[in-house]
């Protein structure tokens, strides 16, 4: 059957998922991303890095929109965000 | 907890290195050699360099024909830093330097990036110079309010009863309100945005990548170190939420209105966007019409 235009709801809303990588050794503990990311994703770790600072870790990552807001203001290049599609999010939760 | 997360969810990846092996995106325009850079815990001047690529990248710029140019200074390391063709000058000079380097090479786009003592202490003669003349360079100014480098000396730019070094009891110099200052010398292109407008500057370093003419960006950048420690102004974070804020965006405010107080509001803004001949276009257009003159002489023999 075609239709003139897509019917509302037709389409699925897809999930977007992906990876928050820390380089924890590069980190100098600014806590910019912890402190300003909008849906507070991240959480001081408990551990030291090489440097004695507590890095960021990943405490609530459904929360996350993959805006990148930390990658961009992180001062020490120390934090990336990268979107994968709902598809290849599964293909690792498999692993 | 995060142990538990960590071992369950490979998607979450908390460590250093996950599964995929994927480069920091700024991996490949830094000089890795260099990392970690010198710049402080708390400092905005890492934002401000990737904000800059951010909006190099939202420009469409090719990356082989940017320039960096920087002076002496924190912000002086940036060309040091940043793995494009960079030129790190003798102090204050950084203008001069990208003015010739335009001049030679007219299809590049050329980019200062130094910081406020550079820019308008030592350097401040160039710099009005350089957008009286609509030299077509880009100025991204980081104002920290103080020498950072040199051990926190009163700056042109300390605001007034701010302390440092060299004011003990409090800055009695009415600071330069940097954006007046480049808007009366007659930029095409002036805006201000603090460290904490990441996405914001880099739309401001887009616009002025692609426009000819002067284009001035303010940056207010903390300086945790000696501005906050002088000040009582708390960590890095907290001078850079203050910031936030205390920021009014007011894109039609005038420019010569509004300087920085100490714990006044801070307006940010894309002030001017206007187009007035260039320096290379006056240049070119003066040869010209002296060339047709003499053509007109000589036939007329």
């Amino acid at each position: 059957m075609k239709y003139w235009e897509t019917p509302f709801g037709m389409q699925k809303p897809q999930v977007v998922s992906g990876h928050i990588n820390i380089l924890k050794d590069r980190c100098k503990g600014c806590s910019f991303c912890i402190d300003l990311c909008p849906r507070q994703v991240l959480e001081y770790s408990t551990d030291f890095n090489e440097k004695g600072y507590h890095s960021p870790v990943v405490a609530n990552l459904d929360a996350c929109t993959f805006c990148g807001l930390c990658e961009l203001i992180c001062p020490d290049f120390a934090i990336f965000v990268v979107e994968t599609n709902p598809k290849e999010a599964a293909l690792v939760q498999e692993k | 907890m995060q142990n538990e997360i960590c071992c369950e969810s490979p998607i979450i990846a908390g460590t250093a290195e996950p599964e995929t092996n994927i480069q920091h995106p700024m991996e490949g325009l830094l000089r890795m050699d260099r990392m970690p850079h010198i710049w402080c815990s708390g400092c905005g001047l890492g934002s401000v360099v990737t904000a800059f690529v951010e909006g190099l990248k939202k420009a469409g710029s090719d990356f082989d024909k940017v320039a960096v140019v920087s002076g002496i200074g924190c912000t002086g390391r940036v060309a040091g830093y940043i793995n494009l063709d960079s030129f790190h000058t003798t102090h204050g000079r950084a203008i001069p330097f990208a003015t010739g380097l335009k001049m030679a090479n007219n299809d590049m786009t050329t980019v200062v990036i130094s910081g406020d003592g550079d820019l308008f202490a030592i350097g401040g003669n160039h710099l009005i110079h350089a957008a009286r003349r609509n030299v077509d360079i880009n100025v991204i100014c980081v104002n920290n309010f103080i020498y950072g480098m040199t051990g926190g000396q009163t700056a042109p730019t300390t605001p007034l009863q701010a302390r440092s070094s060299t004011a003990p009891y409090g800055n009695y110099e009415q600071p330069f309100n940097l954006v007046g200052l480049a808007a009366a010398a007659g930029a095409s292109y002036v805006a201000r945005w603090s460290a904490m407008h990441v996405r914001r500057l880099a739309d401001s370093i887009a616009v002025a990548a692609n426009k000819k003419g002067f284009c001035f960006i303010e940056v207010i950048s903390p300086c945790p170190t000696v501005f906050a420690r002088k000040n009582m102004g708390g960590t890095g974070l907290d001078l850079l939420k203050s910031f936030g804020e205390r920021t009014v965006i007011d894109h039609d405010a005038d420019p010569t209105k509004i300087p920085i107080g100490m714990n006044d509001e801070i307006v940010c803004g894309n002030f001017i966007n206007e187009d007035r001949p260039t320096y290379w276009e006056n240049v070119q257009t003066g040869i010209r019409d002296a060339v047709d003159k003499e053509n007109v002489y000589w036939k007329n023999l």
